[in-house]
C-alpha cells in the first residue's frame, strides 16, 4: 500500500472534495442507512440493552484506572504461556520490532488479519521498506491494498467503492484474477479465495491485531466475520499480535459483555461468525512462535485527559460512523486517519495532541453536536462532552497570540506588538463576549439592528415563504452562510424593545 | 407561579414573534410570565466553539438575570440544553464556586417549552387552532439532549384544525450546529439538502421544530429553493388562535 493520510488538508477542504462525487454519497448513504437499519434491529431485541452499555462502559473505565497493573498481570500470563511481550512507546518501535521478528526468521511475506493498530502504525508500509511484502487478508482490506487506496470505514474499509469498481482493482492487481472476472459478488470472492488460500498455505509468520487481551489468562482475542484471520492465526508458524494497551481487560467474565456488545453494535449480527482465541503457544498445535506488541503511541496522552480518556473504552465497532450525518455525507477519508467519523474526530486529537496541525485541529470541530454517535455507542462515549472539551483545548493552543491580537483590537490603549494577526473568529468570539455579559450593549445592538431592519424592509423584494422579507447571497463572511441559504432580514423591532414598548415589567 | 422566560439571543434579536407567541400562551395558561431584562445569551456560541473563558462572563451574567424564579422557561431545546449541560462546565473553568453553586441552583429550574408545558402545567392540549398541513423536526438537542421525546408530538396533536404529517428520517440533525453551519458550510449544507428533501415529500405547508437556529438554517434553504413551505416554531403553533 503506498497510499498515505500524511498531508491531508483540513476536515472542511477534505470534505468539499469527498461532497461532489455523487458514487462515494450514494455508496455511503446506502451502506449507512442498510448497517443502521441492521443494527437498530438487533439492538431493539435486547431489553437490558442500556444495562449492558452501562456495564461496558463502567468494566473499560475501571480497567483504564488501574491500566498499568492489568498490563502488568497481561505480560506475566503472556509469558508464563510462553509468548514473548515487547513494549512499543510509538509506532517507530512497533514496527521496528515487527520487522526485527520477521528478519530473524528471514521471511520476507507476511500474511495480516484486519487490524486497526497495525494500520494507525502504518506497518505494512513500513515492512514494505524493509523489503517484507505484508498481504492484508480481510476482503476489504485486501482491495484497499490492492486498489492502493486509503480504508474509509473501521469495519468496511472499502465501503466507498462499488462492485465494477473492485473487479477492476482484481483484474489488474491481483495475481491470478481470471481475465473474464465479472463483478457478482460471489466470483470477485471466490478470486480473492483463490488469491488468499495460496498466501495462507506459503506464508510463515502472521500478524495480528487483538480485539481484546484478557489479564487473567494472557488470551487474545479476534473477532471476524471471514473466517480469513483464523486461517492467519492459524496456520504460520510465528504470530505477531500488535495490541493497543487499552485492549486489555481483566478476566473471561467482562468478555460477556463485550461480545453482546460488539457484534450488534458493529455488524449488526446477533452473534460474528468467527471468534479466535489464543492462549499462549500450544505444542505441535498452531504457531510455535508468539509474540505480543503492547502500544502506546499516544494512548497514554490520551489517558492523561480526564474529559478525553473515556475515548480509550472504544471496542472499534464503528456503530458511530453508521449514524453520523457528517460520515454519511464525506466519507471516511477526509477525516485524515485510519480511524474516521465521530470516533476519529476526537481520537486523532487526543493520541496526537492539538495545537500543532491544523487537520488535527480541524477534526473537533467536524460534527454538529447532533449526539447520534452518543446515542449509539456501546461503551457510551459521550461525545458531544469530548468534542466541546477539544475545542476548548484547540482554543486554548492558539490562545497566546488570540488574546494579544484582541487587546489590540478591542481596547488599543496602548499599542501592542502581534506576532501573527489573531484568527477572526477569536475575534469576533470576544467581541460577542462582551456584547453579550450586559444586557444594555446588547440592547443597544439591537436597536441598530432594528434601523437596519426598518431601512431593509424598504429596500428588500424578496420574501421567505409566509412573507419575512429575507436577505440572498451576501459578499465576504456572510457568504458561508448564504451560498444555499436565504437570511431572514432583521426585524424592525427586537423582542426586548417590544416587552418595554408593551409595558413589560422587568 | 412565577416564570421567567429566557427567550434566547436569537429569538430576541431575530425571531421576536416566537418570544411574544410564548407570552401570549403562557398568559393564556393563566402563567405569570416575567422576561428578566438582565438576560442576553446562554452562551452555548461560545462553548461549542471552544471559547470558555469567552463564555465566562456571559453564564456570571445569565445566573444573575435568573436568580430567584421558579420556573426559567425556554422556546429552545438547544439553549435549555446547554444550560443544563454546559454552564456546570463554563463555571468549573472560572474556578469560581459561588458561581458554580449559583449555576447549580439556576440550572435546575430550566425547562424547554415543551417541557414546561406537558410536565409542569400539566396540559397536553393548549386550546390552539391552527388549520394547516404541519410536519414537525425533532431537532437533535430537544430529542438527544433533553429527552424530550413525544411531548412535541402530543402538543401538536391537540390542536385544532392541525392535519400532522410524519417527517422521514425525522431524527437525523439537520445540519445546522452553531458555528458548523459556517465552519463546514459544505457538509452542513449537504445534511441540510436532505432535511429539506424530506420535509417537501411530507407535502406539508409548514415545518414546525422547537428551535428557530435549526429552522433558521431549514427555513433559509426552503426559501432559496422557492418551496413554498414555511417554517414555524412550535410556540407560534401552541399560541395560535387563528381569529377564534
Ligand atoms: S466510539 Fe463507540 S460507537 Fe464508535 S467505534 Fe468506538 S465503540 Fe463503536
Amino acid at each position: 500500500m503506498s497510499a498515505t493520510f500524511v498531508g491531508m488538508p483540513a476536515f472542511p477542504d477534505a470534505a468539499r472534495s469527498a461532497l461532489a462525487d455523487s458514487q462515494l454519497r450514494g455508496n455511503l448513504a446506502h451502506a449507512t442507512s442498510t448497517i443502521r437499519g441492521k443494527r437498530a434491529q438487533v439492538v431493539g431485541e435486547v431489553s437490558e440493552w442500556e444495562e449492558l452499555r452501562l456495564a461496558g462502559a463502567a468494566i473499560k473505565d475501571n480497567t483504564l484506572h488501574h491500566l498499568d497493573e492489568h498490563l502488568l498481570r497481561l505480560e506475566r500470563s503472556l509469558t508464563e504461556r510462553g509468548a514473548t511481550v515487547h513494549w512499543a512507546r510509538d509506532a517507530a518501535e512497533a514496527c521496528a520490532i515487527v520487522a526485527g521478528i520477521a528478519q530473524q526468521h528471514g521471511v520476507d511475506e507476511v500474511v495480516k488479519v484486519k487490524s486497526m493498530a497495525t494500520q494507525e502504525i502504518e506497518l505494512n508500509e513500513f515492512l514494505a521498506e524493509q523489503g517484507i511484502a505484508a498481504w492484508e487478508t480481510d476482503l476489504a482490506e485486501l482491495i484497499v491494498q490492492l486498489g492502493d487506496d486509503l480504508p474509509s470505514h473501521i469495519l468496511v474499509p472499502a465501503i466507498h467503492r462499488n462492485r465494477a469498481e473492485i473487479r477492476e482493482i482484481f483484474r489488474a492487481k491481483m495475481p491470478g484474477a481470471p481475465d473474464d472476472l465479472t463483478d457478482n459478488p460471489a466470483d470477485l470472492a471466490a478470486a480473492a479465495r483463490l488469491h488468499l488460500r495460496q498466501k495462507f498455505l506459503s506464508a510463515r509468520m502472521a500478524v495480528s491485531g487483538a480485539n481484546f487481551a484478557v489479564a487473567d489468562t494472557g488470551t487474545l482475542m479476534v473477532v471476524e466475520s471471514e473466517g480469513n484471520g483464523r486461517m492467519c492465526l492459524t496456520l504460520p508458524d510465528i504470530l505477531v499480535s500488535v495490541v493497543g494497551i487499552e485492549k486489555v481487560v481483566p478476566s473471561w467474565d467482562d468478555l460477556d459483555v463485550f461480545l453482546q456488545l460488539l457484534p450488534r453494535s458493529s455488524t449488526g449480527e446477533r452473534m460474528n461468525p468467527y471468534t479466535s482465541t489464543w492462549t499462549g503457544v500450544t505444542p505441535g498445535d498452531g504457531p510455535q512462535e508468539m509474540h505480543v506488541v503492547l502500544l502506546d503511541n499516544g494512548r497514554t496522552r490520551a489517558l492523561a485527559d480526564e474529559v478525553g480518556r473515556q475515548a480509550l473504552r472504544c471496542i472499534r465497532c464503528s456503530a458511530c460512523l453508521n449514524v453520523c450525518p457528517v460520515y454519511e455525507r464525506t466519507g471516511g477519508h477526509a477525516y485524515g486517519s485510519v480511524y474516521p467519523g465521530p470516533i476519529g474526530a476526537i481520537l486523532n486529537p487526543l493520541l496526537r495532541g492539538v495545537g500543532h496541525d491544523k487537520q488535527l485541529d480541524s477534526l473537533p470541530y467536524a460534527s454538529s453536536l447532533c449526539g447520534a454517535c452518543f446515542e449509539a455507542c456501546p461503551v457510551r462515549i459521550d461525545f458531544p462532552e469530548v468534542l466541546v472539551h477539544l475545542r476548548s483545548k484547540v482554543v486554548d493552543a492558539h490562545r497566546g497570540r488570540a488574546e494579544r491580537g484582541v487587546r489590540c483590537t478591542l481596547r488599543a490603549e496602548r499599542p501592542v506588538r502581534l506576532g501573527r494577526a489573531p484568527k477572526p473568529e477569536a475575534v469576533a468570539m470576544k467581541a460577542a463576549s462582551w456584547a453579550l455579559r450586559d444586557a444594555g450593549r446588547l440592547g443597544r445592538l439591537e436597536r441598530l439592528a432594528g434601523a437596519a431592519g426598518r431601512l431593509l424592509a424598504r429596500v428588500l423584494r424578496r420574501s421567505a415563504p409566509g412573507g419575512r422579507r429575507v436577505l440572498g447571497s451576501l459578499p465576504g463572511p456572510g457568504a458561508r452562510w448564504t451560498t444555499a441559504r436565504d437570511v431572514p432580514a432583521p426585524p424592525t423591532e427586537s423582542f426586548r424593545e417590544w416587552w418595554q414598548r408593551e409595558g413589560g415589567r422587568s | 407561579m412565577r416564570a421567567a422566560l429566557l427567550v434566547t439571543c436569537i429569538n430576541d434579536a431575530v425571531f421576536p414573534d416566537t418570544g411574544k407567541a410564548v407570552v401570549r400562551l403562557l398568559s393564556r395558561l393563566g402563567v405569570d410570565v416575567e422576561f428578566p431584562s438582565g438576560q442576553t445569551c446562554c452562551a452555548q456560541p461560545m462553548v461549542n466553539t471552544g471559547y470558555l473563558d469567552e463564555a465566562v462572563p456571559v453564564v456570571r451574567s445569565f445566573v444573575d438575570a435568573f436568580a430567584g424564579y421558579d420556573a426559567i422557561v425556554a422556546p429552545s431545546g438547544s439553549c435549555a440544553g446547554s444550560v443544563r449541560h454546559q454552564h456546570g462546565i463554563v463555571a468549573r473553568r472560572s474556578d469560581d464556586a459561588a458561581l458554580a453553586a449559583a449555576v447549580a441552583e439556576t440550572s435546575a429550574r430550566v425547562y424547554e417549552l415543551s417541557e414546561f408545558l406537558v410536565d409542569v402545567l400539566g396540559v397536553d392540549d393548549v386550546g390552539a387552532y391552527f388549520p394547516h398541513a404541519v410536519t414537525y423536526h425533532p431537532t437533535c438537542h430537544s430529542l438527544r439532549m433533553l429527552d424530550v421525546g413525544d411531548r412535541p408530538m402530543r402538543l401538536l396533536r391537540a390542536v385544532r384544525g392541525l392535519r400532522l404529517t410524519e417527517l422521514p428520517a425525522a431524527e437525523e440533525c439537520c445540519g445546522f450546529g452553531g458555528t458548523f453551519a459556517v465552519k463546514n458550510a459544505d457538509t452542513s449544507v449537504a445534511m441540510g439538502a436532505d432535511k429539506v428533501r424530506h420535509v417537501r415529500e411530507t407535502g406539508a405547508e409548514v415545518l414546525v421544530a422547537g428551535d428557530n437556529s435549526c429552522l433558521m438554517h431549514i427555513g433559509g434553504m426552503l426559501s432559496r429553493q422557492r418551496s413554498g413551505v414555511r417554517v414555524l416554531h412550535l410556540a407560534e403553533v401552541l399560541a395560535s388562535t387563528e381569529g377564534r
